[in-house]
């Protein structure tokens, strides 16, 4: 199956990434010829298969004591952001 | 030469106090200078803070402390969270990102002594097979500088051939640490997942992400995997199970070792580069180890699983970077979604936004199943090979990879082509098992890899047997031409 360029534009949209026109055509193409590559998969026989989301299995979520174990380094954290102000992170206006 | 020393013989020369950390760490940061121009295998140089953890790491060796990492010099790959390092990621999205803390595999290897020389190039996010991908452009293989070195980790794999640090660190996702070890020839360990904590590691896709290591040889790779490895409670994916003295079991006989010849990786194998692996064969045999072939038959499904699969995993952990917190923000954004489309689009390569979107794809509503779900099903049908062939076998083995480097710039308009690189290596990742590359000859001049994957947590016994393989053979010795010097 091939995808249109409507498609890719969904897809693009809802990754929200910004496709440019010059990347536009590109996508489409590889994009279809990945989706039809990993079409082989439909050949396999998986009927009563459980499906693998964890290359060991049985291991189980630890659990730790309620206890405080991160300081706050809120400063240093934030010397990589953009555009902070008062402790903030600052993004364009949301509501109007 | 200090440079063409294994890490046994600078330990050695440290403790008779012929040489001391501050003047390796000299020796090296001047090959590097010399070197990586022409390699590009490096994205940040630390000189400064290499100098002095040299002269920290002799401080402690003058205080008494000894211990086989102390002094010696190492390359992380850049996908490692350093404290106060630039950890790019290869990425234009972290080119000023800052790491506020650093890996539990940094803090491990920081502990035991050895120096960060600097951070290695690597493909954009760990997605490639050429380290193409990156934003601070490919990496040559000192072998041929035309050529590839293979990827992800292919500054670490390049750095290592060229003997800029003792050992390098890497990562493998689809063979990202084999592959680029196979191509430059060095020995390379893609260790069990959750042997090796994840902690600090830029996450490409959770569920086949493991740290190693790209050394000259076993006996090297050996003595770093011991102090990566072990249980950390800050990766909730961490294994709570003693690490073994992998050095103390290098020695060791391999008579009446059950080798799987795996069937599959040789369709479609050239006849020479095939001619190499069973030359390796006949070193094993004549060390008392049994050959038998044996298929797994769902393997050749393992590429179009791991493309439904990693894409799904990565579109996912990359939601991260927004432009909000940190990495790329774009100019005016005249609103929050124009802010996330925008920063994601420049931020990002063409490689990443592709696998980005694949994933978001195989993930949406109307396809979860065809795709994701299908593709978790025959993850566990690719898995369920392995086990079957580890009750008649000890060990497989194969080549690493189809082919020796090839050219740069011959495979990057064509994704599908790129991706079958890894068809050797990604089943190892899907099952969770251990893998190691080591050198086992030459075509026309460029290194190939054998390749040995083993039963979970058999790191052990895949270094035994690379380490006696090295013993009988001296393929792990050859330098492309001139970095021995």
């Amino acid at each position: 199956m091939n995808l249109t360029r409507q498609d890719v534009e969904k897809i693009a949209h809802l990754a929200r990434l910004n496709i440019t026109e010059q990347e536009m055509p590109v996508y489409v193409t590889s994009l279809s010829s990945i989706v039809n590559f990993v079409d082989e998969l439909s050949r396999a026989e998986t009927g009563a298969v459980l499906p693998m989301a964890h290359p060991l299995d049985g291991q189980h979520q630890r659990l730790r004591a309620d206890a405080v174990s991160e300081s706050d380094n809120h400063e240093k954290y934030q010397a990589n952001a953009p555009a902070v102000q008062a402790g903030l992170y600052i993004v364009p206006r949301v509501i109007e | 030469m200090l440079h063409n020393l294994s890490i046994g013989e600078l330990g050695r020369a440290l403790r008779a106090g012929k040489t001391s950390s501050v003047e390796i760490t000299r020796h090296f940061l001047s090959r590097i200078e010399r070197l990586n121009p022409a390699l590009n295998a490096l994205i940040t140089v630390t000189a400064e803070q290499a100098l002095a953890a040299a002269a920290a790491a002799d401080g402690r060796r003058a205080a008494g402390e000894q211990g086989p990492l102390l002094g010696i010099p190492l390359i992380h790959k850049d996908i490692f969270c350093t404290d106060g390092v630039r950890t790019s990621c290869g990425s234009r999205m972290l080119d000023n990102f800052i790491a506020p803390y650093d890996a539990t595999v940094v803090t491990r290897l920081k502990e035991a002594g050895t120096v960060m020389l600097a951070k290695a190039n690597m493909d954009e996010f760990a997605m490639g097979s050429s380290n193409e991908t990156s934003f601070y452009g490919p990496v040559k293989n000192p072998w041929d500088t035309r050529k590839v070195p293979g990827g992800s980790s292919g500054g670490s794999a390049a750095a290592a051939a060229a003997r800029m640090a003792a050992f390098t660190t890497g990562t493998d996702t689809g063979g990202s640490i084999r592959q680029p070890a196979a191509l430059t020839g060095v020995t390379g360990v893609k260790p069990t997942y959750g042997r090796v904590s994840r902690y600090g590691m830029i996450a490409f896709a959770s569920s086949l992400d493991q740290a190693g290591v790209l050394a000259r040889s076993a006996e090297d790779a050996a003595i770093v995997l011991a102090v990566m490895a072990g249980f950390d409670p800050k990766d909730s994916t961490s294994i709570d199970t003693p690490v073994p003295d992998y050095s103390a079991a290098l020695e060791e006989p391999l008579a009446g070792l059950k080798i799987g010849l795996l069937r599959e990786f040789f369709d479609g194998l050239e006849a020479r580069n095939a001619a190499l692996i069973h030359d390796a064969l006949k070193v094993y045999r004549s060390l008392g180890a049994q050959t038998v072939e044996v298929s797994l038959p769902h393997l050749p499904l393992s590429v179009p699983t791991y493309y439904v699969v990693a894409p799904a995993e990565c579109s996912s952990n990359l939601s991260r970077f927004d432009g909000v917190r940190f990495g790329h923000r774009c100019e005016n954004p005249k609103d929050l979604l124009d802010l996330y489309k925008r920063s994601r689009g420049e931020g990002f390569g063409a490689e990443v936004k592709r696998r980005i979107m694949t994933g978001t794809y195989v993930l949406s509503a109307g396809y979860f199943d065809a795709y994701y779900l299908k593709a978790q099903k025959v993850r566990r049908l690719i898995t369920d090979d392995f086990r079957a062939a580890f009750a008649q076998v000890d060990l497989l083995i194969g080549p690493t990879t189809p082919t020796p480097a090839f050219d740069i710039g011959a495979k990057v308009d064509d994704p599908i082509t790129m991706y079958l690189n890894d068809i050797y290596t990604i089943g190892a990742n899907l099952a969770g098992l251990p893998g190691l590359s080591l050198p086992c000859g030459l075509v026309e001049g460029l290194p190939m890899g054998l390749q040995l994957i083993g039963p979970h947590f058999s790191e052990s016994r895949l270094l035994n047997a690379a380490h006696r393989y090295q013993t009988a053979t001296e393929w792990h010795m050859q330098a492309p031409r001139g970095y021995d010097q």
